[in-house]
């Protein structure tokens, strides 16, 4: 059973009206556990479309959408997903340990084991020095590994990102990359990533998935068949270059048909 | 070296303080002032034949002074002192504008929260809770009062309900206004731990809501005040600031220092009303998340 199969997915907005938008059309793709996907395409393509069917956040129009074998609206009561947005949407009368303890206490975990877990993912992001603080109080990067942190809480099978790097400078963005895969070493979480980055998405992924705008569909899978474990080298890497440029001409078929 | 110190190393509060005190300082001024000209010239603008809009003898503008002095004197012949009678009965106004004001906070917070959860209540009660401000709370009153007569309900208590009435109001607005102010992005993140609606409610849409309640509580607090000085009226209460006034107002030919005098002690109530909601506000709501007033746009969603 893989961690995520759509078959024939499709999502028309305001169907019938003069607004209609074909946002995605005849989605297929399997995922199996532990994989890395990143979405990449030029704006309004559909991704954020395509990761709001997935996570149970808007229905599909057309086709079916399985995770873990079950619908997503099941999958979402069951708590498999984490779902880490561009912004980290912190919620700002709360502490950095509460606001990662938020989804544990919703789910009804008690407040020792509650606090233990928070404290585990903040060191897990390397924030545990910070626990204590408010999240006005830590810079735009430190805001979105709380915002992972909180995600990771109660161990989802599938994480859902949605640019989540995609309001850091780009230092801050490779270090954040590293800190993922060093994370996704630890728990063996699926991930499904949206970018606009190339190097982003081919510096994390197992398969790239290039999506064309109107109507929104897949277009190219490219497999990523760097070594793992990954690291600052990997950047540097002959193998690196070329899928780089393998997925930028994918994209140039796309913007400019 | 000392007097440099001063208006820099005030604290804010003692700044506060000064800049209250300096407007109070330049109204008096203005009172005393126009009284002084008008004396001088007779009742006419200076220069012209044209009357003065307000006389300025005893009858019409007391001196300020005469009102604080009226303030320490005897209401009535061999009586207590006038400040004393006024803050008697003001002590007796406000609890009936305190629960008015609890009453009408809780009603206004419970409609936002109706209103919040379900846009069916919002579409069929928002125009009639807006309307019911529109209908002048002197014919409301009365009418409470004998309704409620009929029940055998304590009067003060009829007086509460009326400062309720005009208390809730603020309260319903802005609660509901607080209470949609996430952003979707967190709304989505609580259904995507799919949290239920009440762990929704107080975890998410209370919190945000907190600093739109504020200045919503504020204004309640002195509606509440009005309400319960209005309620009196009808209710024949002897006891409250409401009598009082009226009694100053028949008889403000002769002693019009003592309406004066009322008035003031009436404004102390709200001023301290409002205060004590103020202090709330500080204990409660970090300066980051506080709201000065109701125009400010929006809250901001950390990192959005
Ligand atoms: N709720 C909605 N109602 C109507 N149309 C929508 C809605 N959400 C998205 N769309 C439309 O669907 C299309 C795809 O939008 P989507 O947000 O998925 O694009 P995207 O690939 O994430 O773009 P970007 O890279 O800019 O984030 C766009 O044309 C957008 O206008
Ligand atoms: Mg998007």
């Amino acid at each position: 059973m893989s961690a995520l199969s759509l078959r024939g997915v499709g999502k028309v907005f305001n169907p019938g009206s003069d607004q209609e938008v074909r946002a995605v059309h005849g989605v297929d793709l399997a995922v199996e556990r532990g994989e890395f996907i990143s979405v990449i395409g030029p704006s309004g393509c559909g991704k954020s479309t395509l990761l709001r069917l997935i996570g149970d956040l808007t229905p599909p129009s057309a086709g079916t959408v399985s995770v873990n074998g079950k619908t997503p609206s099941r999958a979402r009561l069951d708590r498999d997903y984490g779902m880490v947005f561009q912004s980290a949407t912190l919620l700002e009368w709360r502490r950095v340990q509460a606001n990662v303890e938020l989804p544990l206490e919703i789910m009804g975990m008690d407040a020792a084991e509650r606090s233990r877990q928070a404290a585990a993912m903040l060191e897990l992001v390397q924030l545990d020095r910070f626990a204590n603080h408010y999240p006005w109080q830590l810079s735009g990067g430190m805001q979105q590994r709380v915002a992972i942190a909180r995600a990771l809480a109660f161990n989802p099978s599938i994480l859902l990102m949605d640019e989540p790097f995609g309001a850091l400078d780009e230092m801050t963005r490779e270090r954040m990359q590293s800190e993922l895969l060093r994370i996704r070493a630890e728990t063996g979480t699926t991930v499904v990533f949206v970018t606009h980055s190339i190097p982003e998405a081919v510096f994390l992924s197992t398969r790239v998935v290039i999506m064309s705008p109107r109507p929104g569909t897949i277009t190219e899978v490219v497999d990523i068949d760097l070594p793992e474990p990954r690291s600052d080298a990997t950047r540097q890497d002959q193998r690196f270059f070329d899928l780089l440029t393998g997925v930028r001409e994918g994209l140039r078929a796309v913007e400019d048909p | 070296m000392r007097a440099v110190r001063s208006r820099n190393a005030m604290s804010p509060n003692a700044r506060r303080l000064v800049s209250f005190l300096g407007i109070l300082a330049f109204l008096v001024a203005v009172w005393e002032g126009y009284k002084w000209m008008g004396t001088a010239t007779g009742g006419v603008w200076p220069g012209t034949g044209i009357a003065l809009p307000v006389r300025t003898n005893e009858r019409s503008m007391p001196h300020t002074w005469d009102v604080v002095f009226a303030l320490l004197r005897p209401a009535r012949r061999g009586g207590d002192m006038l400040l004393l009678v006024l803050l008697r009965a003001a002590l007796f106004t406000w609890r009936s504008a305190l629960i008015g004001f609890l009453l009408g906070s809780a009603v206004g917070f419970g409609l936002g929260v109706l209103f919040v959860r379900s846009a069916l209540a919002e579409r069929g009660l928002m125009p009639h809770v807006v309307a019911s401000q529109t209908v002048p709370i002197l014919a409301i009153a009365p009418i409470l009062v004998v309704w409620a007569g009929r029940l055998n309900v304590t009067r003060w208590l009829v007086v509460a309900v009326v400062s309720a009435y005009l208390a809730f109001f603020p309260v319903a607005i802005n609660t509901l206004r607080g209470l949609r102010s996430p952003d979707a992005t967190a709304s989505e993140l609580m259904r995507s731990y799919a949290a239920a609606p009440n762990q929704v409610l107080w975890k998410l849409q209370v919190p945000a809501a907190l600093p739109y309640l504020f200045p919503a509580l504020k204004i309640a607090a002195t509606a509440s005040v009005i309400g319960a000085i209005v309620g009196e009226l009808p209710a024949s209460m002897p006891d409250g600031l409401g009598r009082a006034i009226l009694n100053f107002a028949a008889a403000f030919s002769a002693a019009p220092e003592k309406l004066f005098a009322s008035i003031l002690v009436a404004s102390l109530v709200g001023i301290g009303f409002v205060g004590i909601v103020v202090l709330a506000e500080r204990t409660l709501i970090p300066p980051s998340r506080r709201l000065e007033d109701l125009s400010e746009p929006q809250v901001r969603g950390v990192g959005a």
